[in-house]
């Protein structure tokens, strides 16, 4: 928003005492709709000019804004998939052992590794029982949601 | 010195209110932006933006500081988390010739540090917990036994409810304190922890000060009491229902430790009020800007930022104690991305649409519209709610009513939990301590319904 909080409240203070329902304001940097609802007046207001960014800049694409290729996995294989984006963690503290590696025996609520999201921890859990057949992403990267995490081989029966 | 340019290193909201402010005073900003941010409404708001790469670049003090000198700004201003308290931004912009709006590393050392700050509460005069360091299982259990269970233990480079455990008993001291030693190291770099008896019943209330380096006064108080594993949800000022020579001591034992600390800026000292005994003890002291500092700013009549870079300028303070009126009451409601009712999991996502209540006494801070996007790698706040009234009453309606109008689309939200809050009878009356939210939340079974998450890593 680029007028002042002041500025929107003179703008209302004119609106307030004509027979509008609804004001919006258009410039090329910004717009602002004002509407008189039940319980008052709402805003919406959107800063529509684009960022100066300096040349040193690398460019808007956000830390792996792109999902990867997904390999296809062995046949009758679990995947593991992050339940939020986030940061993947395989250990539960920096310099501690990962929660498993290749091969380890893994249970449906064995937790396999961490995910990071918003500053708050979510466990993330095999699923099968079965042995981890392959860690597909390396600690401390970066998961989409349902991204690819680890593949078990279930144990046949 | 006057400020020209001014590095804004932080994100978020209150990289927004920053830069108003700084509009306001006709400081030119250039915003610090991750990759995440490069096209979220501070950049589009700041005159330039330099990106600093990855998503934690924040944390760098490097990649802060060669920004500010690429930039050629004469002033960086930290916000709050990330650097905000780190000596060692505050002495590598000393050393490029950039103002730090802050407090010196000195203070932010003596601050940080939380065994020298409860020295230096003590040396003021500012009651403080008993307790005291510990260094092995002989000396704590003395301690222990002395402060009566439980106790906590906790991280000398802590704060704000980091690196603390609960102790009930003997059997169980020796394994939490070597657990929290080597925490405390590993988290901090700093094995050093301390115990303080547990208060079970206690009141978070804290003050606001502002510091030109000779001279300290307040700003009143604000109630922080309704939060969720050290997460504030709502803050108020004042304090309701303190009685008023408990509330002008506490007001008079932060200035004591600003004035004894020599402080410059804007600081909080956190009390824990003990409803019981009516009785407050100190906590710590925030060297920053706060997260609710709009409550105190809309019963004073006071822009906290604009005084934070007037001090950082060099100047005295422009307000004396007596020129400070507080008027009427104001409550803020934190409004965050996470689904509150499936264990507050949360919601990155992007927005669809941002709708918000507009009014006199009415305001909200926010860093979102439609089509913002909330990256997963911070905190889940959206916005922040601030309203005012004459008096408690009134302040409580307007927000029941200006929170009606609120529609955030696209990411899961509180903002139900906020009507919920705000029509319970306990937080109505007002004064209820730390322990209302949890309660309440189970009473309404507003439990996990997952796996809980948090490693204490976060």
């Amino acid at each position: 928003m680029t007028l002042s909080r002041a500025d929107v409240l003179e703008i209302l203070g004119l609106l307030d005492d004509a027979a509008f329902d609804e004001l919006i304001l258009r410039t090329d940097r910004w717009t602002l709709t004002l509407r008189r609802e039940a319980g008052g007046w709402t805003q919406e207001s959107a800063v529509t000019g684009r960022p100066v960014v300096a040349e040193n800049a690398v460019g808007a694409a956000a830390a792996g804004v792109a999902p990867a290729e997904e390999a296809p996995g062995g046949e009758g294989q679990h995947d593991v998939r992050a339940p939020l984006p986030g940061t993947f963690y395989r250990a539960p503290k920096p310099g501690d052992p990962p929660f498993v590696e290749l091969g380890a025996r893994v249970a449906p609520q064995s937790v396999v590794g961490l995910i990071e999201t918003m500053k708050l921890f979510t466990p993330v859990t095999a699923g099968a029982h079965g042995s981890v057949a392959e860690i597909v992403l390396g600690d401390g990267e970066f998961a989409h949601h349902r991204a690819l995490l680890l593949r078990i081989e279930p144990d046949r029966s | 010195m006057s400020i020209h340019r001014l590095l804004v290193a932080n994100r978020g909201e209150i990289a927004v209110r920053i830069i108003r402010t700084c509009r306001a005073l006709g400081i030119e900003t250039v915003l610090a932006a991750s990759e995440a941010d490069l096209d979220a409404v501070p950049a589009r708001l700041a005159d330039r933006t330099v990106c600093i790469g990855a998503p934690l670049a924040y944390l760098s003090v490097e990649k802060i500081v060669e920004a500010a000198s690429s930039v050629g700004a004469d002033a960086l201003h930290p916000g709050y988390g990330f650097l905000a308290e780190n000596s060692r931004l505050a002495l590598a912009c000393a050393a490029a010739g950039i103002i730090f709006v802050g407090p010196s590393a000195e203070q932010l050392d003596a601050l940080g540090d939380k065994l020298e700050a409860r020295g230096h509460a003590l040396a003021a005069g500012v009651p403080v917990l008993p307790g005291g360091e510990v260094a092995d299982h002989r000396s704590a259990t003395a301690l222990a036994r002395e402060l009566g269970w439980p106790v906590l233990v906790k991280a000398a480079a802590g704060g704000g409810g980091r690196g603390m455990k609960r102790v009930d008993g003997e059997p169980e001291l020796a394994q939490a304190l070597d657990i929290a030693i080597a925490e405390a190291r590993g988290a901090f770099g700093d094995p050093r922890v301390y115990l303080e008896p547990l208060v079970t019943s206690g009141r978070h209330v804290e003050v606001q000060v502002l510091g030109d380096g000779a001279r300290t006064i307040h700003l009143g108080d604000r109630d922080c009491s309704i939060q969720r594993r050290y997460q504030k949800l709502v803050e108020e000022a004042p304090a309701p229902a303190l009685a008023p020579p408990l509330r002008d001591e506490m007001r008079r034992a932060a200035v004591a430790l600003g004035d004894r600390l020599g402080y410059r800026g804007a600081g909080t000292v956190e009390f824990l009020v003990d409803v019981e005994r009516g009785t407050f003890s100190f906590l710590e002291m925030n060297a920053r800007i706060q997260v609710e500092h709009p409550v105190t700013e809309e019963v004073a009549g006071v822009d906290l930022v604009a005084e934070q870079i007037a001090v950082a300028e060099g100047r005295p303070l422009r307000i004396a104690q007596e020129d400070v009126v507080l008027t009427g009451h104001a409550i803020e409601l934190r409004l965050n991305a996470e689904a509150w009712e499936r264990d507050f999991r949360p919601s990155p996502g992007t927005i669809t649409a941002a709708v918000f209540p507009v009014g006199e006494r009415i305001r909200v801070d926010t860093h979102v519209q439609a089509g913002s996007e909330v990256p997963p790698f911070y905190d889940s706040l959206l916005a922040k709610l601030i309203v005012h009234g004459s008096d408690r009453t009134a302040a409580l309606e307007r927000a029941r009513e200006a929170l009606d109008l609120c529609r955030i689309e696209g990411v899961a939200t509180n903002l139900g939990l906020h009507r919920l809050i705000l029509r319970a009878d306990e937080f109505e009356r007002g004064g209820v301590d730390t322990t209302w939210l949890p309660r309440f939340l189970d009473e309404h079974r507003i439990v996990s319904i997952s796996t809980p998450g948090g490693n204490g890593n976060g």
